[in-house]
């Protein structure tokens, strides 16, 4: 989390990272860039709606999307390659921007082989379940379980019945699932990836949540620790008092 | 799993991880298999519970220690040299940004029985309380020799040729000292035994080089370490190969190495056979094709308080010199703490390693322990060093070795780079992979 105020005007802007959990998780990549929609979806069992559809910013940018089309999502390890850091920054208000830092599994959640290294400092978290398969928010409670055991106690989590446009095969009832996530301290919404219905209205709330005033209190957080792909500062013939401890 | 790849990895500790990687980013189809439930294997970051597991099955961990997630305890007490060869890695494969780095307070060596800092330039030299006067001199034009050296330029020899004259050889040149001598060959190129003063000096002198480059890297050391742990740069890694498609498999007993006409030709778990024509893995995969190099004992002391005489660095490390000691290997001290995110506050993780020499390894190591102060816990491991019979080019089962009793990664990179060679008949080159790689859905910066 980095939170700077630009000097030249009051606008305030913040970085989170969050993280994507539930097994069509990408489906929720259906993000609002720029005005324009653009969506990543991916195949899960036996779905035949997912599509990949990508607005013109993003076309033609990345291998991701050849693979997408080219694969037609029979292989779910391919479905994820190369786009496993995406950001997505919402205007919260006037004054206050909020950029997340996705971070999606890599597939690693596939056969439960996800690293710690995943949850570390995350922020917030969206747990995504499938309304049409009853046995996704099973899966989908597991992962909160894992959340609270192994991330920051202070973390946001959204859980997210997706597929809200395919209404009529619903398994899951929203009061259910809803009287699951109050009793659990996590937002809910149901979302439509392929729609786009309440994807933003998600990604507010979290934002919404955010600690952004403690958080600003603290002008630029600077980097805790050393910066790796910063040159070589001097030449070893000329280090002399290098160490200044 | 019953699948063919084209490679097949067995064990997440770091080797296995970069290589794994490596080999993703280079479009082979790559399955990553490891039978423990965490990343890591032999290099991995324990919790505490882990740890008293491994270490004391049955014992709860004491209550005073704090919570389980605050603790993350290396297995193999490693740092980075911040211009050493992972460094490079790292950053060519952009796995710096899923980690943050920060750096060791200090370097210091053992001398007649104290600890000082290592001087690591002419000014330092110096100031050093590790020489006396007259020694400083002789240190200071050793040190502007080092640091003036060029290649194509003889008249900054000094009449010395690297190849052919022995480091022995340099040192009288400067008339060193042997305790000198100690904490240059040990400290700063930081060789474990003494074999390297009667060979050629350009090894020495390089790694003397690489040692002065870290340090002036960011200043108070040579030394980098990723906050959370070591076992932070596998998973680094791992997600590295995971991003280019590769698969991941933990807590998946290996049963069998399948083999056709003496070549392996997959790995068998349970009824399932995943097929490769390359099969990479740690030496605990493969009991029967490596063989017993050494032992180490690794000793893990949790601390309460910064180890005496050190300034109260939160971090550091500590190098004894063999002769100091009447040894032939030397004792290494890492300490990490709190600063790092691998322990709870008021907690100090110090790792003290050496060579094995006697029977009774514990008793070898006592001068270290003398230098830490109380020591509130205490975990002994001693381990065998193990290295492959065969190169694997014969049976394609390529096998990484233990990790050494060395302080840093620089043998790691080497073997990385040397069984990626014996698979692929060329040395590895890294590209550097473009920094936008994951942010092609950016929506806007």
């Amino acid at each position: 989390m980095a939170v700077a105020r630009d000097s030249t005007s009051s606008t305030r802007f913040a970085q989170f990272k969050l993280v994507l959990l539930g097994l069509d998780s990408y489906m929720l990549l259906s993000l609002l860039a720029d005005g324009r929609l653009f969506r990543l979806s991916c195949q899960t069992t036996g779905c035949t709606d997912c599509f990949a559809y990508l607005g013109e910013s993003a076309v033609g940018k990345s291998s991701l999307v050849l693979r997408f089309v080219k694969d037609q999502f029979d292989d779910y390890r391919e479905s994820t390659i190369g786009a496993a850091f995406l950001t997505q920054t919402i205007a919260l208000d006037e004054s206050t921007t909020i950029k997340f830092e996705i971070w999606d599994t890599a597939g690693q959640e596939r056969y439960k082989s996800l690293a710690p290294m995943y949850y570390r400092n995350a922020n917030c978290a969206v747990v995504v379940y499938d309304i049409t398969q009853a046995a996704s928010l099973d899966k989908a409670k597991s992962w909160v379980k894992e959340l609270q055991r192994q991330a920051n106690e202070n973390i946001i989590i959204a859980l997210a019945g997706n597929k809200l446009d395919l209404d009529a095969k619903r398994q899951v009832e929203t009061a259910a699932a809803e009287a699951y996530a109050r009793e659990s301290g996590l937002l809910f919404f149901e979302t439509s990836a392929k729609s786009g219905e309440n994807v933003t209205e998600l990604f507010t709330a979290i934002a919404k949540r955010l600690p952004l005033e403690t958080a600003s209190t603290r002008q630029r957080t600077a980097p805790k620790g050393v910066d790796l792909n910063r040159p070589n500062r001097r030449a070893p013939a000329a280090s002399n008092n290098g160490c200044t401890c | 799993m019953d699948e063919q790849y084209d490679v097949i990895v067995l064990g997440t500790g770091l080797t296995e991880c970069i290589l794994s990687g490596v080999f993703s980013v280079e479009g082979k189809k790559v399955l990553h298999i490891d039978r423990q439930d965490h990343y890591g294997g032999e290099s991995a970051s324990l919790s505490l519970t882990q740890i008293y597991e491994k270490y004391r099955p049955g014992e709860q961990p004491r209550q005073s220690l704090g919570r389980d997630r605050d603790w993350n305890i290396d297995l193999i007490p490693k740092f980075l040299m911040a211009n050493g060869e992972l460094t490079n890695i790292l950053v060519h494969t952009n796995v710096t940004r899923y980690m943050e780095f920060k750096q060791i307070s200090g370097s210091f060596v053992y001398r007649d029985g104290k600890i000082a800092k290592v001087p690591s330039n002419e000014m330092e030299a110096i100031r050093s309380p590790l020489m006396g006067l007259f020694e400083k001199r002789r240190m200071k034009r050793f040190f502007e020799f080092i640091g003036n050296y060029e290649e194509g330029n003889p008249s900054t020899h000094q009449g010395l040729n690297l190849d052919r004259n022995s480091m022995n050889e340099v040192y009288t040149k400067f008339g060193l000292e042997s305790g000198t001598k100690d904490f240059i060959g040990h400290a700063m190129a930081l060789y474990l035994d003494d074999d390297y003063l009667t060979k050629p000096a350009r090894e020495t002198v390089e790694r003397i080089l690489l040692y002065v480059k870290s340090m002036a890297r960011f200043g108070k050391s040579p030394y980098l370490y990723p906050l959370y742990g070591l076992g932070e740069l596998p998973q680094g890694f791992a997600r590295l190969s995971a991003i280019y498609g590769g698969t991941y498999m933990l807590d998946k007993p290996v049963d069998e190495i399948v083999y056709e006409d003496g070549v392996a030709v997959g790995v068998r778990s349970g009824d399932e056979v995943a097929r490769a024509k390359i099969i990479i893995g740690d030496p605990t995969y493969f009991p029967t094709k490596v063989r017993k190099t050494g032992k180490v004992i690794r000793v893990i002391c949790v601390l309460t308080r910064p180890i005496p005489n050190t300034d109260n660095a939160d971090s550091l490390q500590i190098v004894i010199p063999q002769n100091q000691v009447g040894r032939k290997h030397d004792i290494y001290i890492a300490m990490v703490s709190t600063a790092h995110n691998v322990s709870s506050k008021g907690h100090y993780l110090a790792i003290v390693s050496t060579i094995c020499e006697t029977d009774n390894p514990l008793n070898e190591i006592t001068p270290a322990m003398h230098l830490l102060g109380p020591v509130l816990e205490k975990f002994v491991g001693v381990e065998d060093l193990l290295e492959p019979i065969d190169d694997g080019t014969k049976d394609h089962v390529y096998i990484s070795k233990s990790y050494d009793a060395t302080s840093h990664f620089e043998t790691t990179t080497d073997d990385v780079k040397d069984i990626y060679e014996r698979i692929e008949g060329k040395p590895l080159v890294l590209k550097q992979r473009p920094a936008d790689d994951e942010e092609n859905f950016t929506a806007f910066e």
